[in-house]
């Protein structure tokens, strides 16, 4: 029999970011985007630098995250979701991340042959992720007006 | 013989030190529950790493991986965790009976020290060790950078093979009353021990996963992320256990201090006592004279 909904869990080093008990999930895996339903068959994978989607029900609105690298451990019943970082939409400090994402951009366009390009792009992406994740929180609410 | 005044003094003193360690001793149980609570909040990270490598190289016949790499103990690295501050009752000075210990177990190996924590440097540095690296004032308030700095370092210098194994001195927070002292071995990885087995882990051991990514770059990934997460833990249990060493320790001195005030305080009544008897003798045989 197949299980009825999913136990999702976030952690990072420093903290646990969800436990929560949802019907469908999507996770950034590095080779791309894996959705989830429950009764999903095992699976692990690294992360890449994405969007965490999750619906509390099938009709629900999706609830999104920023997850930066990791793995993720899929079962039937359960998804296990090991981040580097993992923040919540209301946490990212949007301007922050533009700035981030300003200097990441500097970084690349300059012809320095010091800076350490795998770095910068990482930077980059990980900018993109947050201020991506940051609109779609801010977006919400103007939506359904 | 002390005078009325010299008992006041001594007195005020007394009480100013003990204002001091009364303050000194709610800033260490303020840090002390924040320092728990980062240690709690670390946790299920490390607990579902451990499951997740333990269910991988489980499933990999022979795991090949520098990290794995067991080579005869010769040059030895150690991970010291000490205090960054003093005034923490016996905190620093047992985590250095702990290590010298160490040092008489492995005698005659080669041993190259990384100190994290400042008291634990300058002992380390006065006892003349030879240092890879050393990390100061970052236990006040543990950062997963700091971690992964310090576990890049020594995951490098293992995997050059400028090293044999890497273990790890530090403080384990008991209770508030008590902490533990241990010496474990961080490199390289023999077996994950942290965590038992549950059986609903042992059942799914036996879940045939897809692997996204092949098996062994997968543990390649993970085995690195382990050893973080260890020198993350004892970093962030040396900084409970010193904060709670602190607090024990200002709490006895809290009380210590108020025992002296007592006791000064009843031999200057009885200094004053006996001035006054004396004044009323004088008063008394003088008027017995004139009378």
């Amino acid at each position: 029999m197949l299980p009825e909904a999913i136990q999702l869990v976030v952690v990072t080093p420093e903290r646990q970011l969800l436990r929560e008990t949802v019907a469908e999930v999507e996770i950034p895996g590095r080779e791309g985007q894996l959705g989830v339903l429950p009764g999903h068959a095992p699976l692990i994978t690294e992360l890449g630098i994405g969007v965490l989607a999750y619906r509390m029900t099938p009709s629900s609105q999706p609830v999104i995250l920023a997850v930066i690298q990791g793995f993720a451990e899929v079962l039937p019943d359960r998804v296990t979701v090991l981040a580097e970082t993992a923040e919540r939409a209301e946490e990212i400090n949007l301007a922050r991340a533009e700035a981030a994402k300003a200097r990441a951009e500097q970084r690349l366009a300059s012809n320095d042959t010091n800076i350490d390009w795998d770095r910068a792009v990482i930077a980059l992406e990980r900018a993109l992720i947050r201020i991506q994740v940051a609109r779609k929180h801010q977006g919400v609410p103007v939506e359904s007006r | 013989m002390a005078t009325l005044l010299d008992f006041r003094r001594r007195i005020r003193s007394v009480k100013n030190t003990q204002q001091i360690t009364r303050a000194m001793k709610f800033v260490s149980a303020a840090r002390l529950r924040r320092a728990q609570e980062a240690a709690l909040a670390a946790r299920p990270y490390a607990r579902e790493l451990v499951r997740v490598l333990r269910s991988t190289m489980a499933r990999i016949e022979a795991p090949q991986h520098p990290l794995l790499a067991a080579r005869p103990e010769e040059r030895i690295l150690v991970l010291f965790l000490s205090g960054e501050r003093g005034l923490a009752g016996a905190f620093n000075t047992n985590i250095l009976k702990k290590a010298s210990e160490f040092y008489r177990a492995k005698k005659g190996k080669q041993i190259t020290v990384i100190p994290v924590g400042k008291k634990g440097r300058d002992a380390l540095r006065r006892a003349g060790f030879a240092f890879a690296g050393e990390y100061v004032n970052v236990l006040s308030r543990v950062d997963f950078g700091i971690a992964r700095e310090i576990s890049k370092l020594v995951t490098d210098l293992y995997t050059e093979e400028k090293i044999d194994a890497v273990y790890m001195i530090f403080s384990e927070f008991k209770t508030v009353m008590s902490a533990e002292l241990v010496t474990e071995k961080l490199l390289p990885v023999e077996k994950i021990t942290a965590g038992e087995e549950t059986e609903a882990e042992a059942a799914s051991a036996q879940i045939d996963y897809i692997y996204e990514q092949p098996e062994d770059e997968l543990m390649a990934r993970l085995l690195p992320r382990y050893v973080e997460t260890q020198v993350l833990r004892s970093m962030l249990e040396s900084c409970a256990a010193e904060h709670a060493a602190r607090m024990t320790a200002m709490e006895a001195a809290t009380k210590n201090a108020g025992e002296v005030i007592e006791g000064l305080t009843l031999h200057m009544n009885k200094v004053r006592q006996a001035a006054i008897t004396k004044e009323i003798i004088e008063i008394v045989s003088g008027a017995a004279s004139t009378a």
